[in-house]
């Protein structure tokens, strides 16, 4: 399977992206836009906390190929952060007190710099998360040895794992990935991720493998748990559970399969004023694999650059970027619905 | 087409109060407390839900424990063993009817 770039898909473009989002596909619902539900609780227009959360998406480069993927990733992108870039995060992040850097992708342990920035995000003593999608470590001799060096350098893991059989997992994440899956968290807690009494995070992602909203967060924890251990004696710590949001490939499954109105009516309806109040934009900060700033990894994809003076990197001035206004557009529905949603899971 | 059933109308359930808002209401909260987790979990009820909801043949309760039972984390496995229980608990019932049927043979016949 190609990515929706590489095999020359319109929807590979943000602005056609957009134009359904917010465009006539939306306004034919006869919904609130967000920015009205905003409104209504006295939220519009969206401004920032401040920058708890430093994340960085260092690639588009993936060895998977996910149906419900937001970035479009996969082994033929090939826009991967270079080390200069690199090396200005780092320097952004040491004029802060930013406690968390969160590393995404694509697979980020794809990009040849990966390990390099991690040992000096290490270096400047801040809480650093990888988002492993868990068959990397297992795809390729070279990344056997990650959970080591997550563990040498005291990482939180959070893997996507949609869920506890093979069918639906490889159904939305690709042949064979559930098995793989299995294996590298079966590695990881060979070095003590996931295990009670070793400080090693290791925290699942679950999102729902087609058009309808996570359940409760607590209790997909629990069925995990059990499965996983009864099954595979695995364990792990804290499960997230995320709502897909209608952008790229999620957006293009729901045309194609006939849920788009039925999803976007879904999450209007479970829109959540205390969710919206907790939304993950207003204490993060999303750097793509060129620098650009933007508000999450979404409004990342769909070239939402922050709106404010310093839009790049280079230029970071965190003061500067609390007074900016929060993008919002009809995709950020997804986040305040129910619980809320969110890259740490449930905000509420 | 018109039809007696109309996928729309599920929506619409939550409006049963207009004609009659003091039974509509307790009926809610009493459904609310019900689906709460207790001694079965949220997603045990579901998916006895699931089950009744085929029991009674009603399409808006399928639609509904349908989604609901996926949201709720349930393989689709689980799923049709759900539908399956209540299959056999209906095709039993018939079944076990037979008794009373032939208890009435041996009863009339030599």
């Amino acid at each position: 399977m190609k990515s929706l770039k590489a095999s020359g898909h319109a929807l590979a473009s943000s602005a056609a992206q957009l134009d359904l989002i917010e465009g006539d596909n939306f306004g034919k619902l006869g919904l609130p836009s967000f920015h009205e539900q905003l409104g209504h609780i006295g939220l519009f227009p969206l401004k920032p906390t401040q920058i708890d959360i430093f994340q960085v998406n260092i690639g588009k480069m993936c060895n998977q190929v996910c149906q419900h993927c937001h970035v479009d990733a996969g082994p033929d992108r090939k826009e991967i952060m270079t080390r200069e870039t690199m090396q200005q995060c780092l320097d952004a992040l040491a004029q802060t007190t930013i406690g968390t850097v969160d590393l995404t992708g694509g697979a980020p342990e794809m990009n040849p710099d990966f390990r390099w920035f991690v040992t000096e995000l290490t270096k400047l003593g801040r809480h650093v998360i990888v988002r492993c999608n868990l068959t990397i470590i297992v795809a390729n001799p070279k990344y056997h040895d990650l959970p080591e060096f997550f563990r040498d350098n005291n990482i939180e893991v959070v893997s996507s794992l949609p869920f506890y059989n093979a069918d639906k997992t490889d159904r939305q994440r690709g042949k064979g990935v559930f098995a793989d899956s299995i294996r590298a968290m079966k590695m990881l807690n060979d070095v003590g991720y996931g295990v009670e009494g070793t400080g090693l995070l290791l925290n699942l992602v679950y999102n729902p493998n087609g058009a309808f909203l996570p359940g409760s967060q607590e209790g997909l924890k629990r069925q995990f748990k059990r499965v996983l251990k009864d099954e595979f004696d695995l364990t792990f710590n804290d499960l997230y559970a995320i709502t897909n949001i209608p952008v790229s490939r999620f957006l293009d499954y729901l045309l194609k399969s006939g849920n788009y109105d039925g999803y976007m009516e879904k999450l209007v309806n479970a829109f959540n004023p205390g969710a919206a109040v907790g939304v993950m934009c207003r204490n993060t900060i999303s750097i793509g694999w060129d620098g650009q700033l933007y508000d999450c990894d979404f409004n990342q994809m769909l070239d939402l650059t922050v709106a404010s003076p310093i839009t790049h990197i280079r230029d970071f001035n965190a003061d500067t970027l609390n007074q900016r206004a929060i993008i919002v557009n009809e995709h950020c529905y997804a986040c305040t619905a129910g619980a809320g949603s969110s890259c740490g899971g449930n905000t509420v | 087409m018109q039809t007696y059933y109309d996928p729309a109308d599920l929506k619409k359930f939550g409006k049963i109060g207009e004609f009659q808002k003091e039974f509509a209401d307790k009926f809610f909260a009493y459904y609310g407390a019900v689906f709460a987790e207790g001694a079965l979990t949220a997603r045990e009820k579901s998916l006895i839900a699931l089950a009744v909801s085929h029991t009674v043949q009603c399409p808006y309760c399928i639609d509904a424990y349908t989604s609901d039972t996926l949201e709720k984390g349930c393989s689709e496995q689980e799923m049709m063993e759900a539908v399956h229980v209540a299959a056999a608990i209906r095709g039993g019932a018939t079944l076990v009817h037979g008794v009373q049927m032939m208890n009435k043979a041996k009863e009339l016949s030599m």
